[in-house]
């Protein structure tokens, strides 16, 4: 407890440097709105149910266009490790476009799905796909050759192989890949919404900044950025667990 | 793996004949991919508006180039982007450097690092832009804001990694502190530290083309923002191919500027991938 007190210190003494810049007006109070303004904006939200309800269609779009990114990547990946047609035909397709920075596809998802939640998932669905079918890739090629052989020796087929031999290989890269993903995923959904939407945390940022409430913006600022925080943490929890066997 | 299965078995010129078509069918699924979109675009499945014509889209792309537009747009967005990835690098790698070596540095930015690397960042726009308003200099603190914290990161994990071995011997042989760290521990953190600005370069790109699109202006950013709002989607399509070039040359030229300058480590005598 003590530890982690000092850990996160310089945090606090941030947080405290910011409500007297702005109590001191040091600074603007429409800039800088005090910490303590932020946090009765953010209980106020939550209380009306505006944050929620606006909360709930972002992690959707995010959750379901992460969720699609994961299984086609994977099994995208594994193929091309596995099968090299695949791999000719697909690798030529994901080198050109993993460079393409994904928010210049908003506007094509826009066009072809509309303003809603189509646009959003398709859209995180495609920036996210790459880095997991490139961790997945990575990780089944570097499969030990020795465990392949002696699998193959003691007469698995090449499917049964797959799973118990390729997959659980590559596991390490691709969980990685998925991390990359994770953190994409709010990138993209945060910037699309801002771009065009009617709900979502990006869609209430931008409202909420043209009305001039910008203590009640902060809140939600700090609300996503805190939420993309605490799914990287539970993340890396949740991997630690899944390769406990590595040890 | 297939491939480990027969390649033995044949003679060299086969496996010459093999490899080449191999490397010929790489660009089979890129004939493909336009063959498809030209055959959608005919069979009138999609509106124009949906797909353009790939014809429309290399025309426009065309009428760019010789207007001027392209030039100035990618301009733009390149100078933002490497102002903001250069600041960036040598803010993360001093940054990184003063963690590494001051226990009170380290004490105060590593909790901010820990918490601010994962963060999305970008929603911290609209805040940067009411305190530095719509122009270059908040696209640019933007772009420093992402990019700083792999450079940071892999700066930090760079230096925690050189060999104490080489460190004693230098110490042992009379280096100076000065020295020590100019000619021992950054060279030997040259590589990690490299793989952190290949995260970041990418990423500044990346956050200059959303900061246009939020923003507007010039750049190839802003300019798909325009031809978007006009509803004009062959402008849309070719502002990808621009930016999706872009990005690409950016990635490559990152790859070949670290074979050269890494040439002297065991690494670039390994096989080139990617």
């Amino acid at each position: 407890m003590k530890q982690s007190l000092i850990r996160y210190l310089p945090l606090l003494l941030l947080a405290a440097g910011w409500e007297l810049a702005a109590r001191l007006e040091l600074v603007s109070s429409t800039a800088l709105p005090p910490l303590s303004d932020v946090i009765a904006a953010w209980i106020d939200m939550i209380k009306d149910g505006e944050l929620v309800s606006n909360g709930a269609s972002s992690l959707y779009r995010a959750g379901a266009g992460l969720a699609l990114s994961v299984i086609v990547g994977t099994l995208l990946g594994i193929s091309m490790a596995w099968w090299k047609p695949v791999n000719v035909l697909v690798a030529p397709l994901v080198e050109i476009f993993y460079p393409l920075p994904k928010s210049a596809l908003i506007p094509v998802t826009v066009i072809w799905l509309g303003f809603g939640d189509g646009s959003k998932i398709l859209l995180i669905f495609l920036g996210c796909m790459l880095p997991v079918t490139i961790g997945a890739f990575n990780g089944a090629r570097s499969s030990e050759q020795v465990l392949v052989w002696s699998a193959r020796s003691m007469g698995a087929n090449r499917l049964r192989m797959l799973w118990d031999v390729v997959l659980p290989s590559a596991m390490p890269e691709l969980l990685n890949g998925i991390r990359t993903a994770l953190a994409l995923a709010f990138i993209l959904l945060v910037s699309s919404e801002l771009i065009v939407a009617q709900k979502g945390f990006g869609y209430l940022i931008g409202f909420l900044g043209a009305n001039g409430s910008y203590d009640a913006m902060y809140a939600v600022v700090f609300t996503v950025a805190f939420l993309g925080f605490a799914a990287d943490r539970i993340y890396q929890t949740f991997v630690h667990r899944v390769l406990l066997w590595r040890q | 793996m297939a491939a480990i299965d027969q390649a033995p078995l044949s003679p060299p010129a086969l496996r010459i004949l093999r490899s080449t078509l191999w490397a010929g069918a790489r660009l089979i699924s890129i004939v493909l991919l336009l063959a498809a979109w030209e055959l959608v675009v005919r069979s009138g499945i999609v509106t124009p508006f949906q797909l353009p014509a790939l014809g429309n889209v290399l025309e426009r792309i065309w009428n760019d180039a010789v207007s001027g537009d392209l030039a100035i747009n990618t301009a733009v967005t390149l100078y933002r982007a490497m102002i903001g990835f250069f600041i960036a690098a040598a803010g993360g790698i001093a940054l990184g450097m003063a963690m590494s070596r001051n226990a009170i540095a380290r004490w105060f930015f590593d909790p901010l690092i820990s918490v601010g690397f994962p963060m999305p960042k970008i929603a911290f726009l609209p805040v940067v832009i009411l305190w530095l308003g719509v122009f270059d200099i908040s696209k640019i603190t933007m772009i420093v804001f992402d990019a700083i914290f792999p450079v940071v990161a892999a700066t930090v994990i760079a230096i925690q990694g050189v060999e104490r071995e080489l460190i004693w011997s230098a110490r042992n042989m009379g280096a100076r502190e000065r020295e020590l760290l100019w000619q021992i521990i950054l060279p030997a953190a040259l590589p990690t530290i490299m793989t952190g600005l290949q995260v970041a370069l990418p990423l500044s790109l990346i956050v200059a083309v959303v900061t246009e699109m939020l923003m507007g202006g010039y750049g190839l950013g802003g300019a798909m923002m325009t031809a978007s709002r006009f509803a004009n989607s062959p402008g849309v399509f070719a502002g990808i191919v621009e930016i999706a070039v872009v990005g690409y040359a950016l990635v490559k030229a990152m790859a070949l500027i670290r074979r050269r300058l890494l040439i002297w480590h065991q690494e670039a005598a390994e096989p080139y991938t990617q």
